[in-house]
């Protein structure tokens, strides 16, 4: 069963390559057919692998499917080869299992689009390069992924592309994760160079055999890998391109910025944790980098009006969860939450996607109001999303996960991560509620038409299904994953669920008194802003670099071809002159060149006779 | 037979040669055009004789009867593009028949045209 | 017989500089049939007989009766005179009789810087072309006669009464006008 791996990353791609190929000219339906067709099929392949594993779990615990030499130049020769483990299982199930129902979501909320193949071809890119990723037994192939999904990413966010301010956002979004990205391939070389290989468990071995815990080698590598990570996953300084990533269709934003995409950095750290073991400074930056993401996402999110803005800062917010839990060292924890995180983020992504097909795109809260009764099915699943997001005790999957990153930053960080870790639970539950009370609560102030058809309701029911039910494997989860389980004191699950409550009752009082409504302070706007980091980063990188290539733009190469294109028009210029359509001009111009010729003659004939040389040869 | 420089026919020759296109240049009635025309392959035919006769030789004057064939296809094709531009564009000058403006030319047979096509 | 040389230049010269800056198109031609008559006398003169007599026959004979046609055909009196009065201002000599000038002399020194002072010109019978020409030049001939009938279907296509195709020349500009 494990030998159909390869099928994971090849049934997308296939689907994407008749998508793009013959999108135009396929039906609708046919293309509906090939698009959520071929993730489905992937969905069942990891289902099947993933019963074949707990069946009978191969030696060593992890499979490796060698598939083609990809190249081989100087004694670097790079396989292209599947590693699958119980990490790259989870993460294959979460994405072609999410990436599943969204796909079904999508071919409601997508229905009128004309772009609708070019959509799903994306989409399918997309799963086939994350399952690339999340399978690369190499570190190449996974840039290889990685590349893609960002590619994926930039073509999705610009998938409105006649909307100039879709294609910046896609841009930017593009270009900040390229800095990352940077990083990343820089950490690849210097292990080629220092390793002398890319295959990620030689790697791992390698490097916890030559480099020594702490030394400088494996911090440079770590700290670059890290930084490569933040880009992808939007944390901290680099999570600006998140927020306007929003600029996508909704099931984009919940399938590529929720759900998967933004948590390849998760999964990097956690795949590479030897790595980053080897190098405790750069873990402890792991770990202020998702403290600091952590409030600050939660901060702003508490401030933004835009529905699915608020849903971004959530993920940013939530990712530093995950950071924080990689930075003490709780990678199963880390990765626990990624997919219960997935589910629920999904869920409420999809949630406001019916929010806005219901109500023609108004995604600004505070317009919005009162929608429980005119969309139930989306009202209790978007309850059931946002009581897993603020971790409402014993009933969520968020809890348990959030609980678990909890227990393990006091347990292993101490007790400040702990307390970052907790206020931010206390945010999340506010944030939340107050996105649920408004939109939902109160009386109606916005037109809304009825939900659509099952094709919308059943990837919610299903996830709302997941957000719940996903949180009591936990224990499961540990062992499959780590070998282990950890429990939780139960003081701490007390605290933890005291507080989440505390945030949803906050959110309720401010709501009852209508605090949220009040016009804007200085700090709500600041915090709307993200920080101002956007100001900041426009003001210290893009106005610079701007101005450097306008006044690069007139330098001497390009004044060398100017003057080329000038020669030709002046050229140009001086011939349509000449063409007037006047006969007698150009008889004029005869005329001058027989004059011109006739003087050469004359010139040269003065000094010797020629004519008189001629003349005697000539005659008879 | 005769004692006429040879220098001094080629010389005549040469006058009426660029009288005929100084005419050529400066008249804009098409008929006077085609009748410099004229003159001037009148003042190459005369050179061609000129040059004969100086040699002894019969060529120059087989020349000057290819010239003079010549002269009549051209003329006869010539007048009937001339009533031809009359009947189109009214007129017997030879710049209004020009369409070659180029841009930003305002041409005035565009006009003459217009009111043509108009008529028919 | 000199004298008769220089008489027949003189009046040539006059009649051509007559016939280009004539504003009557008769008149014009008239000068321009007595400037060929002046010619033919000089042909006779150096000894072209045959071509001499072509020069009245073909010429003056055949070439100006076209001329006056048309002529006579697009002569609408005192108006076109005016009109070639106004066109022929004196500004529009300057340059190419200057032009002109600069040929002729350049012509001139060429001729005189050669030693091209023959008295002599040897007289060619008429028999003594035909001979060449039917001869060395039989196939310029033909094709000098294929131009002739090319020139008579052209001339006859052209001016054929409400031909298309003459008629339509330029056409192409005008807007609307589909073809």
């Amino acid at each position: 069963m494990l030998r159909l791996a390869w099928l994971l990353p090849a049934l997308p791609f296939a689907g994407f390559v008749a998508l793009a190929l013959l999108g135009r000219r396929l039906p609708r339906a046919t293309a509906t057919a090939v698009g959520v067709g071929s993730v489905g099929l992937a969905f069942a392949v990891a289902v099947a692998i993933g019963a074949a594993w707990l069946a009978a779990p191969p030696a060593g615990g992890a499979y490796v499917q060698h598939l083609w030499r990809w190249f081989d130049v100087a004694g670097f020769a790079p396989d292209v080869a599947l590693f699958v483990d119980p990490l790259a299982l989870v993460m294959c199930g979460v994405v072609t299992g999410v990436g599943f129902l969204i796909h079904v979501y999508a071919t409601e909320y997508m229905r009128d689009e004309p772009g609708y193949a070019r959509f799903f071809a994306s989409m399918n890119l997309f799963v086939g390069s994350m399952l690339t990723l999340v399978l690369a037994d190499d570190l190449l192939l996974l840039y290889l992924g990685w590349e893609g999904v960002g590619l994926c990413s930039y073509l999705l966010i610009g998938f409105w592309y006649r909307d100039a301010a879709n294609g910046r956002a896609a841009r930017k979004a593009f270009v900040v994760t390229r800095v990352g990205d940077t990083a990343f391939a820089i950490a690849l070389f210097l292990i080629v160079r220092e390793l002398g290989t890319l295959e990620i468990d030689e790697v791992l071995v390698r490097a916890a055999a030559q480099w020594p815990a702490g030394g400088t080698l494996a911090i440079l590598v770590a700290a670059l890998l890290l930084a490569g990570a933040a880009g992808k996953s939007a944390q901290a300084p680099l999570q600006v391109w998140l927020p306007d990533a929003m600029a996508g269709p909704t099931p984009v934003s919940a399938l590529i910025h929720a759900a998967t995409m933004v948590t390849a950095g998760v999964y990097l750290i956690a795949r590479m944790n030897v790595l980053f073991a080897l190098a405790p400074p750069v873990m402890t930056a792991v770990m202020i980098v998702g403290a600091a993401t952590l409030l600050l996402g939660a901060f702003s999110a508490l401030a933004q009006r835009d529905l699915k803005r608020v849903l971004a800062y959530s993920t940013i917010s939530q990712i530093g969860y995950m950071f924080l839990a990689l930075g003490v060292g709780a990678w199963s924890a880390a990765v626990f939450h990624l997919m219960t995180h997935a589910f629920f983020k999904a869920l409420l992504f999809l949630g406001a996607g019916a929010v806005l097909l219901a109500t023609h795109h108004e995604g600004d809260v505070l317009k919005l109001g009162g929608l429980r009764r005119r969309l139930p099915v989306t009202f209790w699943t978007f309850v059931i999303g946002g009581a897993a997001l603020a971790g409402v005790p014993l009933v969520t999957a968020g809890f348990f996960s959030k609980d678990a990153i909890l227990w393990e930053a006091w347990s292993r960080g101490g007790p400040v991560p702990w307390a970052v870790g907790l206020l931010g639970a206390f945010l999340t539950a506010l944030y939340v509620s107050r996105v649920i009370l408004l939109t939902f609560f109160g009386e109606q102030k916005h037109a809304a038409e009825p939900e659509r058809g099952l094709r919308i309701q059943l990837p919610l029911v299903a996830l709302a299904a997941l957000s719940i039910g996903g949180g009591w494997v936990h224990g499961g989860f540990d062992r499959f994953l780590a070998g282990d389980a950890h429990g939780g004191e139960a003081l701490f699950e007390v605290v933890a669920a005291v507080i989440s409550l505390a945030g949803v009752g906050v959110a309720w009082l401010a709501w009852r008194r209508g605090l949220w409504a009040r016009p804007d302070g200085a700090l709500q706007r600041f915090w709307r802003s993200g920080w101002g980091f956007d100001a900041v980063y426009h003001t210290l990188f893009v106005r610079p670099y701007v101005w450097f290539a306008r006044a690069n733009a007139r330098d001497v190469f390009d004044r060398g071809a100017d003057a080329i294109a000038g020669l030709a028009r002046g050229g140009n210029r001086l011939l349509v002159a000449s063409q007037d359509g006047r006969v007698r001009t150009y008889v004029a111009g005869l005329a001058l060149g027989a004059v011109v010729l006739l003087a050469i003659g004359v010139i040269f004939a003065r000094p010797e006779p020629a004519g008189a040389e001629t003349a005697t040869e000539v005659r008879p | 037979m005769t004692s006429v420089p040879t220098s001094h026919v080629l010389l005549l020759a040469g006058t009426l040669f660029a009288i005929g296109l100084v005419g050529l240049l400066v008249r804009r009635n098409v008929v006077f055009m085609l009748v410099s025309i004229e003159v001037m392959l009148n003042a190459a035919g005369l050179a061609f004789v000129a040059a004969g006769s100086h040699w002894g030789q019969a060529d120059g004057q087989v020349m000057f009867i290819f010239v003079l064939a010549m002269a009549a296809a051209e003329v006869s094709v010539g007048l009937a593009l001339v009533l031809r531009l009359h009947q189109r564009f009214r007129t017997v000058d030879a710049d209004a028949a020009r369409e070659l403006g180029g841009e930003g030319v305002a041409s005035p047979a565009y006009g003459a045209v217009a009111a043509d096509g108009g008529d028919e | 017989m000199n004298v008769m040389f220089y008489v027949a230049a003189v009046v040539a010269v006059a009649c051509t500089v007559r016939v280009v800056t004539h504003v009557n198109g008769v008149h014009a031609l008239l000068y321009f049939v007595v400037s060929l008559f002046a010619v033919a006398t000089i042909f006779y003169l150096i000894g072209a007989p045959f071509v001499a007599a072509l020069e009245l026959i073909v010429y003056a004979g055949a070439i100006m009766v076209l001329f006056i046609f048309v002529v006579m055909l697009l002569n609408r009196g005192p108006q076109s005179v005016a009109q070639e009065r106004s066109w022929l201002n004196p500004r529009a000599w300057v340059g190419p009789t200057a032009l002109s000038l600069v040929l002729a002399v350049e012509v001139g020194i060429l001729l005189f810087a050669g030693d091209l002072e023959l008295e002599t010109q040897t007289r060619v019978a008429p028999k003594e072309v035909g001979i060449t020409l039917l001869g060395p030049y039989l196939l310029a001939v033909e094709i000098a006669s294929m131009l002739l009938l090319a020139g008579l279907v052209g001339a006859y296509h052209l001016g054929r009464e409400g031909g298309r195709e003459g008629g339509r020349e330029g056409a192409h500009r005008e807007p609307g006008a589909g073809r």
